[in-house]
């Protein structure tokens, strides 16, 4: 960084600077994982509809053999991501904080590790885009930044829309983590080619990948990598909280603005994640489908922190023990500390979004007591989106739900920064969620109440409708009858006058 | 039900920031005690003693409101919000002023001022201000008895046990001698006179504007410098921002000089309107109250303009020679509406909240 870019360095007027607590952990070389025994491989790692078993209890696969098949139109396949036997097809706790079960295929490994038979691309660049596309999304692909939003889908989106730029996010400003700035360090290479790659599949012009100034080793490493291409430049950012999110990183490196309801690709951008440029890298030019990933293990309550190569599926208890608990953890996170969940226990399985898995001590896991908000507006000069969070709580606390979403509850991104920075401890991103959650439970409470209603009408509309067409059929068989009737009477007796009366009558 | 912390899981963030409300308010006193300790030297006993009375006064009517509603007392006692409502009420009267001044300003401030409204962060008006103006309105002549300045170790400075008789009032006559006038009262007593500015602040029993501030007047208004270095401090640890001070301050400095510059002999100069007084005071400890004042930079650039010009107006033109408490409390009433009006731009939309146009 020059002398000028220090002196001039301005952040941006939103968002915190927390304690970053990246180091030790973001310089410990990359460690394996040892095979674990078994793996328990969820059907559900990404948005959209969970993907379905193709194999039977008791089946050997290999390493990278399809297991779960895509279901819909946003879906992603599930790989098998050693070799062994298929020894169950059931639910497992799924990591998330309610602690549900989810449907899961457990693999015993067989310790070989032998890949399936791969299809590697020598030149992916002569293939057509919509192949790429294709490739990825068979490899089970999804942003592993942590919105798991199957990659492919994005792909054909962003060159439907004619994105010319691709912001490649290489941000990672969420606290503790640091998976992303190892696959920079150490595959700067697969990054720029994966990037270069996805650049092609979406039909973007140029690319942009911004990194937060605290990784200048990460820079350092992406730039010689990205030198031969003149198309793609590495471009460092502030580090500042939350610059990784698409909407900030978008915005701090084009200056454009996402309209509120409008998607980036719509503004010419699209935004993929270093890591999964990796994994498109893999897919294509190895034919190795998404099965393993970078996880960071960090939290005080960890002898050993560091990054860990690890195979999707792996329980986070092998993890941990890996990396060294001392005592008992107080809480583990899946995630980063600003966003990230909180798992139930430590038998839970890591998915593909998985990018920490953060072991605190109880000083970290320490919950101040909440106070009453004193209207400091720390909260509105934090948030990213120009939120007003005192103003949305304090309608929210007075169940006044409509009120705060006519300040803006629906753009609130959940990030965090005024929570964090709250010195009453308000739970505000809690209110936030709880809101959110109501609102659309709501929603679709009444929709389906005005579709009730909808088909309750409908059903009285026909009825009666049914009621008025019988008595209008009953009254012209009646009328049929009794002209019929009339008529046979007519011809028995020559009474013509008194045919002719009524039918003057029914003229009048 | 509206989820906390402690039922269920526990949500994100996992992580908050240094800053807690008593840090807040611990910071604030500190920064206030360098200007409190300089007034307790300059106007001795008498001063210390009403200080006190005046934060217990305060301290007790918080935890008697507190106990009347069965909440719990301790935690939010140790918040120290009613203990700086003291502090800043102690600092705006006349140092000499008798105890009741402090015991009904210091429970007026914390029962009426704050904790009927339902305690801290509820309230609309500044709770000190509040309390300050209603014993201003109530009991004009002993809130408007200024003493001069007698600093603590000089000859006929009241000791500690004189200092309490002066303050419960069984000392009375014997140091009337030491009544004087703050510089804006004496100024407008005079032009109310016929005399002019240029002649009255010339002659020799004038109030001087000693940069230190040996002269008449409250705690608060005599050391504004001392006052700017705390807000300064406070500035720094990003406790308060720029823009209510600069503002109120600026409007303050902007018609001052624009008057004095039209007519010096009617108009005090823009040095006397920033240092005597309780400007300092206000612009950065009391009109920067986080309850009652705007939550966006605009807002508070408002607010403080607002502040200015009103204190210059009062002080100027109103029936007191001081005006920062009564500006200060008439925005206090508008700021639900600046805070409407002066709205953060939400991203991705305009400033009325429909998105922005796609614009590729
Ligand atoms: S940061 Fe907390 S205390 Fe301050 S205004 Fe926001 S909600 Fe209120
Ligand atoms: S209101 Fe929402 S977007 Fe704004 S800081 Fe809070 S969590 Fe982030």
């Amino acid at each position: 960084m020059g002398i000028f870019e220090k002196i001039f360095r301005h952040h941006p007027p939103w968002g915190v600077h927390p304690d970053d607590h990246k180091l030790p952990a973001a310089n410990a070389p990359l460690r394996s994982l040892p095979l674990p025994a078994l793996l328990y491989v969820p059907m559900q790692q990404h948005v959209g509809s969970p993907a379905r078993p193709v194999v039977l209890v008791g089946q050997h696969v290999l390493k990278g053999q399809l297991i779960a098949e895509a279901q819909g139109n946003v879906s992603a396949p599930v790989h098998a991501p050693t070799s062994g036997r298929i020894s169950a097809i059931g639910e497992v706790t799924a990591p998330h904080p309610s602690g549900l079960a989810q449907l899961a295929i457990t693999i015993a490994a067989d310790g070989a590790d032998t890949w399936c038979e791969r299809l590697p691309v020598d030149d992916p660049f002569a293939l057509a885009p919509e192949e790429i596309a294709r490739r990825t999304a068979a490899a089970g692909v999804v942003g592993l930044g942590g919105a798991t939003f199957p990659a492919a889908v994005k792909f054909n989106l962003g060159r439907r829309l004619k994105v010319n730029t691709l912001i490649v996010n290489g941000g990672e400003c969420e606290p503790y983590l640091s998976s992303d700035d190892r696959i920079m360090r150490d595959r700067a290479a697969e990054v720029v080619d994966g990037l270069r790659i996805v650049m092609y599949a979406i039909g973007a012009r140029e690319a942009l990948v911004g990194i937060e100034d605290n990784k200048p080793q990460a820079i350092a490493a992406m730039r010689v990598a990205a030198a031969a291409f003149g198309n793609v430049q590495v471009r460092p950012v502030p580090a500042r909280y939350p610059m990784g999110s698409d909407k900030q990183l978008i915005q701090t490196l084009t200056g454009k603005e996402v309209p509120a309801d409008a998607r980036a690709a719509e503004v010419g951008v699209l935004v993929h994640n270093v890591s999964t440029c990796a994994a498109v890298h893999r897919a294509l030019r190895r034919g190795e489908p998404l099965v393993e990933r970078i996880v960071t293990l960090n939290g005080g309550a960890l002898t050993r922190p560091g990054n860990l190569l690890a195979p999707i599926g792996t329980p986070v208890v092998d993890l941990l023990r890996f990396a060294g608990v001392s005592g008992r953890p107080a809480r583990l996170v899946l995630g980063g500390p600003m966003m990230g969940i909180v798992l139930p226990h430590a038998r839970v399985p890591i998915v593909k979004g998985a990018s920490g898995i953060l072991a605190f001590d109880a000083a970290e896991a320490h919950v101040a007591e909440a106070g009453p908000c004193i209207r400091c507006g720390s909260c509105t000069r934090a948030c990213p989106m120009g939120l007003l969070p005192l103003e949305m709580a304090s309608r929210i606390g007075a169940d006044d739900l409509a009120g705060a979403a006519g300040f803006g509850l629906s753009d609130c991104i959940g990030c965090g920064c005024c929570a964090y920075v709250c010195p009453s401890h308000i739970p505000l991103v809690q209110y936030f969620s709880y809101a959110k959650g109501e609102l659309s439970a709501r929603e679709r409470s009444k929709l389906r109440n005005d579709a009730t209603r909808r088909l309750a009408e409908e059903r009285v509309a026909r009825l009666e409708r049914e009621a008025r067409e019988k008595a209008a059929a009953a009254a012209r068989r009646k009328a049929e009858r009794d002209a019929a009737k009339a008529a046979a009477g007519a011809a028995a007796r020559p009474l013509p006058v008194r045919i002719v009366k009524p039918a003057s009558e029914a003229a009048t | 039900m509206i989820p906390t912390r402690h039922a269920g899981p526990v949500a994100a963030p996992h992580a908050a920031s240094a800053g807690t409300v008593p840090r807040v308010m611990l910071w604030v006193s500190a920064a206030l005690l360098p200007a409190t300790l300089f007034g307790f030297w300059l106007y001795g006993w008498p001063a210390v003693h009403l200080w006190w009375v005046t934060t217990g006064s305060a301290i007790l009517g918080e935890a008697f409101c507190l106990r009347l509603m069965q909440k719990p007392v301790a935690p939010v006692l140790r918040d120290g919000s009613a203990l700086l409502t003291g502090w800043l009420l102690a600092l705006s009267l006349p140092p000499w002023a008798p105890w009741w001044a402090g015991v009904i300003g210091g429970l007026f401030a914390t029962v009426i001022g704050k904790q009927v409204f339902g305690g801290l962060g509820q309230n609309l008006f500044n709770p000190a201000m509040v309390a300050r103006v209603m014993l201003l309105i109530s009991f004009p002549v002993p809130m408007t008895l200024w003493t001069a300045p007698l600093p603590m170790l000089s000859a006929n400075a009241p000791g500690f046990v004189d200092g309490l008789r002066i303050t419960f009032g069984t000392l009375p006559a014997t140091f009337d001698a030491m009544s004087s006038a703050t510089l804006f009262g004496y100024a407008r007593s005079e032009l109310s006179r016929g005399v002019d500015l240029l002649q009255s602040l010339a002659a020799t029993q004038a109030p001087t504007i000693s940069l230190l501030g040996e002269r008449a007047g409250s705690l608060g208004e005599t050391s504004s410098l001392l006052i700017a270095a705390g807000g300064l401090l406070l500035l720094g640890l990003r406790i308060i921002t720029w823009h209510i001070p600069f503002a109120m301050l600026a409007t303050i400095a902007l018609f001052a000089s624009l008057m004095h510059g039209i007519d010096p002999a009617r108009y005090l100069s823009v040095g006397i309107h920033l240092l005597s007084g309780a400007a300092m005071l206000g612009a950065f400890f009391i009109a920067t109250d986080y309850v009652t004042s705007p939550n966006t930079a605009v807002g508070q650039l408002v607010f403080g303009a607002g502040v200015g010009f009103l204190t210059y107006v009062i002080r100027t033109w109103g029936g007191y020679p001081e005006g920062v408490a009564f500006a200060v409390l008439l925005m206090n009433a508008l700021t639900p509406v600046i805070d409407r009006y002066t709205r953060p731009r939400i991203y991705g939309r305009d400033r009325r909240g429909a998105p922005l146009e796609i614009d590729p």
